[in-house]
């Protein structure tokens, strides 16, 4: 009845794993029927039964929700119950109203709507196995990461499938505005937070007991996004730390033995959104969720998605991990259902957890061939892309070449099993028609306009129609960046230092690393590992030699290594157009909003001269991100009086900066000392 | 204020005088410790057994005529004639032994029988400080039973390496003071020739304490206090009683008793375990509720010090002068002398004692029950509570009934808590309860707390449910193997998460069946509550059993403190639990304890190395 297939990036290690298309199923049988099969799941086995009232009376009775309102009433100069009353409307707001007939419902419609979009969805059983079994043993948070909507109910719908307990799920509270739509997503177990919680304490408090009680009563798996909302970019987003402190609270504080976390690895073939994406990342602000809204993106039905790969990665136990990071007798002197500041080893031990979650995600994800051609595309020189296109054939040998350059570096690749390699690149690009056309043995970019306009575009105009098309790549290229941003941060040090010198290269590494922390996932502390991967990846493809002292580059590596520098190299420019900005252009103080758009003209002004190669810099992404470097970097500060998020900027250390980025001046060793303890 | 009792003079006055004398049930003297044996299973269960006439074991817990084993039939028995359970068939211990374990009849290790002396290093003696001793006339002995008698307590490894025929460094040397001037010989000779000395009570401890440092080269003196063991006053006015400090509990409770007092203090190795003892280690009784722990029952203490007596001028009950020297004492574990006298509160002998019993529905609402008897501050003598593992083992203790009307009316009342009051037999839990007082009082207390504890679901469950549960302790001692530590704090959470720990470690380290891992709230406090958590496996298959017993409990130690309990209630720290005292204390007060132990005893004389 179901069709599997062996995920073929493994092939080469012992974990095959095997992915079953869950559709398949779904197709022979009617909707309806499976929308009211028996479902009847083994829960956590420590769990009393509690409905979504004992839920919400025990968050609003906790010792911790009830000293905090006092608190707040002492502060604000109202009643406590008047605070107390304010924090039942916000819990009212936020709480989840899980019902099996609406899990049904959303089942129904779920399947309707994935069997339009998807020709497969692909699910590991064997991790499937694993949360089954997980789920009886300890609280279970399920942390898929989040690349598109469509993510939203998959976990739910799965599980659902496979009679296993049905999740509570973080969303956003702009869902819960929705009419009709956000009624159902919180019957069927979202629940909704504020954004931009800010300083509000009560908000902060019923949030964080809600969550609490939910991982300690272990009444049903909660799901949420560690990198905290949908990636634009389809990059992993460095992860927040809010949600995933409340998650982990309860096992700090010794309220349930264990926690077992999920990483859940989502990738698409196609993103459902994705020209939306690039829009608002060029700054066209996005478009307000809305029931009417989602009615009229049904035209996305009528499209071509190709596949989904839900891979449910090891359970991984809390314990385990913290073991020897944390000594959790901090917590012995204060009352467990007070609040506490958690210490600093705390803290880090949270964000060293959301890193390695996010980390884990990415090396569960499937790397399709589109993202490896988008990695190549992106390499060709603009205008060959949008005039005269890329030769097809060397494309497919390219391809070809990188798939293996992959399968070296480790990545799981989605690669069709029993189909010839070039009816894998035609299909391929015929799936991605929207950005793509491939038409008489040449490949060019399709950029969307209205040919029928009257009034000729302006060039600023045709810069950012082509930027949409090109940031739509760069998005699917993003998809394959962790598998080869290590080796690149390796091959762009190689590049720019010129050095073969272990420990210089070791220190330029790690000042890469730090500054693009914001762009890539590095886990905090472990600049060494990283570092001996990168080496160890070059030289298992031949690129380097390595000795006790020394990285040589070889012949026959020329080709990795250009490939690695240049796939880094947008974000090179990127950065330095932005520190040049800076210093030549802007004032002492800016803020965000003047810095956006001046950026932006700034590189259509200089893409236009031809002195700059990259659109990447247009992304607004990446200008945060770029703001956020500088901010650790500590050469920008953000004015605390401000209210408009002002920031002040120091010339010389943005110049500084650019300076060691470009290679004129060596990086201090400060940052090559790694942290000994994580 | 102090007046003797001639009455109770005669009756402690007895010794005899080379020997060691311990006394059976009765009083009656008896030559003490001979090599006993205990075959046993594979987990813990002792089997038959050669009788002798001597007493104690000298490798496991207690009386050599107690013991459980399998009778011809393959029944669980208990044997001897000391206890209540004593002389009984116990049916459903086997099914629960094989149930809960795995463990079962085919699969024993016998223990070595005899002691082989040549398997103990010679003496090490000081002969100068040997020579000096003769002339006091005080009892020495360096026979090999003797010394390896006392080189250890009850902690798992110690009993596991006897039964093995394995023997460590022990004592060189045995004496046996006879007063508090014998006492004050020995240190001063020993002082004089630096021969280290070990004080030696009941021999219970669980901390590894009178394990012989390794590392010790002079001569170690075991200074056994057994023949310290008179009452020396009774002050009926001030309801004092001046106490040797070599008295063993039940003495001192028997004697008392026939004045119409007690001390209420009952450890529950109260059979065995010293008052000096009880000092060194802060004991806790199980009707502390009524009676106080042991830093709240004394009143005075004389102790011998390499430094010469410390002892306070009075007998005031409560004084204002600077911290409590006593607090120096209690708790010392030996490293700074020997506790030769204590004067102790006493207690006109309760006039009604009554058993009873509360089925919860489950341990939460059991605690929560306690909780609410601290807060109003009605705790009977002893109130505990025991987890459903417990309940069950309780059960399968039950000895076998005789009259088919009884066992109907088991029956009956299963039905009726199972079936009728829809308690889930797994999860429901046990209290027990001692009520001490006069009659009326009793009765009155009694209705309180069964009332308090019918709001959190509980059913009264009967006075001899509640008397077994105590009987189990003292008999659990006998399946041995069992690990109890006891820690006090906030109990759900610690108790899920440590047994919780301790099955995930067992299963880590191999176990191949899952061991019982339980626990019970012993005692409550208005500030928390004590905690004793026992575990047992079945080592079949294992190669080194007690290291892993010990990485077990080491991981479920560490788990205790990571959620907020102490380390230690009232076994003490002895060598066991070393390791943990600067996290507790801190390194200041490290600092505080180890410059009173430079001054008391700059030559580490009581060179037992507990503690710091």
């Amino acid at each position: 009845m179901t069709s599997t297939y062996k995920d073929s990036g493994t092939a080469s290690l012992k974990d095959e794993e095997e992915f079953t298309d869950i559709l398949e199923e779904r197709r022979c049988t009617t909707d309806l029927g499976y929308a009211l099969r028996t479902f009847n799941p083994q829960p956590y086995k420590g769990a009393p039964s509690s409905s979504t009232s004992d839920l919400k009376k025990a968050v609003l009775e906790s010792q911790y929700l009830r000293y905090i309102a006092k608190e707040i009433a002492l502060e604000t100069g109202s009643s406590v119950e008047k605070v107390r009353q304010e924090a039942r409307g916000i819990l009212e707001e936020m709480s989840h109203n899980l019902q099996l007939g609406f899990i049904r419902l959303m089942a129904y419609t779920v399947n309707k709507v994935f069997k339009r979009l998807f020709r497969s969805i692909y699910v590991n059983m064997e991790g499937l196995n694993m949360l089954q079994q997980a789920i009886q043993e300890s609280p279970v948070i399920l942390m898929p990461n989040h690349r598109s909507y469509v993510d939203f109910l998959i976990v739910s719908f799965i599980l659902f499938t496979y009679d296993i307990p049905i999740p509570v799920i973080a969303a956003g509270i702009p869902l819960a505005s929705m009419k009709v739509v956000g009624e159902i997503l919180r019957r069927s177990g979202a629940f909704f937070i504020r954004r931009a919680i800010g300083s509000d304490k009560l908000y902060w408090a019923v949030l964080s007991e809600y969550v609490r009680t939910i991982v300690r009563t272990g009444c049903a798996p909660l799901e949420f996004y560690v990198e905290g909302f949908r990636s634009r970019t389809l990059k992993s987003v460095v992860p927040k730390l809010g949600m995933m402190d409340m998650v982990l609270e309860p096992y700090f504080k010794g309220e349930v033995f264990d926690i077992t976390l999920v990483p859940i690895s989502i990738s698409y073939d196609r993103v459902v959104e994705e020209s939306l994406l690039a829009l608002e990342l060029l700054g066209v602000p996005k478009p307000k969720e809305s029931t009417t809204g989602l009615f009229k993106a049904s035209r996305v039905l009528q499209e071509d998605y190709g596949c989904m790969h839900v891979n449910f990665g090891r359970p991984l136990s809390v314990r385990q991990l913290c073991e020897g990071k944390i000594n959790r007798s901090e917590y012995n002197l204060i009352p467990r259902d007070l609040p506490q500041r958690p210490s600093t080893e705390i803290q880090d031990c949270v964000n060293w957890v959301a890193h390695l979650i996010v980390r884990t995600q990415e090396e569960g994800s499937l790397i399709s061939p589109w993202s490896l051609m988008a990695c190549l595309l992106l390499q060709a020189p603009i205008t060959t892309l949008t005039e005269e296109g890329l030769q097809w054939h060397g494309l497919t040998e390219k391809t070809l070449w990188l798939r293996k350059l992959v399968l070296d570096f480790r990545g799981r690749l989605n690669w069709p099993a029993h189909t010839t390699d070039s009816d894998v690149m035609s299909s391929t690009v015929a799936l991605h028609h929207s950005i793509v056309h491939h038409k008489a043995g040449r490949v060019c970019l399709v950029q969307d306009g209205d040919p029928a306009s009257q009034d000729p575009l302006s060039p600023e105009e045709g810069v950012m129609r082509t930027a949409a098309a090109v940031l739509m790549l760069v998005s699917y290229r993003n998809q394959a960046l962790h598998v080869f941003v290590r080796p690149g941060i390796l091959a762009t040090a190689i590049h720019i230092t010129k050095s073969t010198q272990k420990d210089e290269l070791f220190s330029f590494f790690c000042f890469l690393r730090d500054v693009f922390a914001n762009e890539f996932i590095f886990i905090p502390g472990r600049a060494s590992q990283d570092f001996d991967e990168a080496c160890s990846l070059l030289q298992k493809c031949g690129a380097v030699h390595m000795s006790e002292q020394e990285v040589t580059v070889l012949e026959t590596g020329l080709e990795v290594l250009s490939f690695l520098q240049k796939l880094l190299q947008p974000f090179l420019d990127s950065y330095q157009l932005i520190f040049r900005y800076l210093c030549e252009n802007g004032a002492h103080v800016f803020t965000e909003k003047q810095f956006l758009p001046a950026v932006q003209n700034l590189a259509t002004k200089l893409i236009l001269s031809g002195d700059l190669h990259t659109f990447e810099v247009l992304s607004s992404d990446t200008q945060k991100n770029v703001l956020s470097a500088l901010r650790r970097l500590e050469a920008v500060t953000k004015l605390r009086a401000s209210q408009q998020n002002e920031y002040k900027v120091n010339k010389a250390a943005v110049r500084r900066t650019g300076d060691i980025l470009s290679g004129k001046i060596p990086p201090e060793s400060l940052h090559a000392i790694p942290d000994a303890r994580l | 204020m102090s007046g003797f009792s001639d009455n109770i003079m005669r009756l402690s006055g007895r010794m005899l005088s080379q020997y060691l004398a311990q006394r059976d049930w009765d009083g009656k003297l008896t030559r003490a410790p001979h090599p006993g044996i205990i075959p046993t299973c594979s987990i813990v269960i002792l089997s038959d057994n050669l009788p002798k006439q001597e007493i104690m074991k000298w490798n496991g817990w207690g009386y050599s005529d107690s013991k459980f084993l399998y009778n011809k039939k393959g029944q669980a028995e208990f044997t001897g004639k000391r206890y209540r359970l004593s002389g009984m068939i116990i049916p459903g211990l086997r099914e629960w032994m094989e149930s809960t374990f795995g463990a079962n009849l085919q699969h024993k290790t016998p223990a070595a029988p005899i002691l082989n002396s040549s398997a103990v290093q010679p003496p090490t003696l000081n002969e100068a400080f040997l020579k000096e001793l003769k002339s006091t006339g005080i009892p020495f002995s360096h026979d090999a039973e003797d010394r390896v008698f006392r080189s250890h307590g009850h902690c798992l490894h110690e009993i596991f390496a006897l039964r093995e025929g394995k023997i460590g460094r022990v004592p060189d040397l045995v004496v046996w003071p006879n007063c508090h001037n014998d006492v004050v010989k020995i240190v001063e000779l020993a002082c004089k020739h630096n021969v280290c000395l070990m004080p030696y009570g009941g021999g219970t401890s669980v901390s590894s304490a009178l394990e012989c440092p390794p590392e010790e080269t002079r001569s170690i003196v075991s200074l056994d206090t057994s023949q310290m063991n008179r009452i020396l006053w009774i002050d009926e006015k001030n309801l004092t009683a001046h106490v040797e400090a070599g008295i063993v509990g039940q003495d001192l409770e028997r004697l008392l008793n026939e004045s119409g007092y007690c001390t209420g203090h009952e450890p529950d190795s109260m059979e065995f375990s010293s008052l000096g003892g009880w000092v060194a280690t802060r004991a806790s009784g199980m009707k502390k509720n009524i009676y106080g722990n042991i830093e709240d029952l004394v009143v005075h203490i004389k102790m011998v010090t390499p430094q010469g007596v410390i002892e306070k001028s009075c007998q005031g009950p409560r004084m204002s002068t600077g911290p409590d020297v006593h607090h120096f004492i209690m708790g010392s574990e030996g490293t700074l002398g020997v506790v030769t006298e204590v004067t102790m509160k006493i207690r006109p002998m309760p006039e009604y004692q009554k058993y009873g019993s509360v089925v919860f529905p489950n341990f939460e609402m059991g605690v929560a029950c306690l909780r609410e008897v601290a807060r109003q501050r009605c705790a009977p003598a002893s109130i505990r509570l025991m987890d459903n593992e417990q309940f069950k083992f309780g059960h399968a203790l039950k000895p076998q009934v005789s009259s088919i009307f009884t066992s109907f009316l088991d029956g009956l009342k299963k039905f009726y808590i199972t079936k009728f009051k829809g308690f889930d037999p797994n999860r429901l839990c046990v209290a027990t309860l001692l009520f001490e007082g006069d009659r009326e009082k009793v009765l009155q207390h009694e209705k309180q707390v069964y009332d308090i504890a019918a709001k959190f679901g509980g059913l009264a469950a009967g006075e001899d449910n509640g008397q077994r549960g105590y009987m189990l302790t003292f008999v659990i001692a006998y399946l041995r193997v069992v690990l109890g530590f006891k820690y006090t704090l906030l109990v759900l959470d610690i108790c899920r998460n440590v047994k919780a720990r301790i099955v995930r470690e067992c299963k880590d380290k191999g176990v191949q069946f899952p061991p019982l891992s339980t626990c019970r709230v012993t005692q409550t406090y208005d500030a928390g509550a004590c905690v004793y958590f026992y575990f047992a496996f079945n080592y079949r298959g294992l190669s080194d059993p007690v290291h892993v017993y010990e990485q077990v409990e080491h991981a479920a130690r560490e788990e205790i403190l990571a959620n907020g309990g102490s380390l230690s209630h009232h076994h003490g720290v002895g060598k066991l639990r070393k390791e943990w005292m600067r996290e507790t204390i801190s390194s200041v007060g490290m600092g505080m304890l180890r410059s009173v132990k430079d001054y008391v005893d700059p030559n580490n004389i009581f060179g037992n190395r507990n503690l710091l």
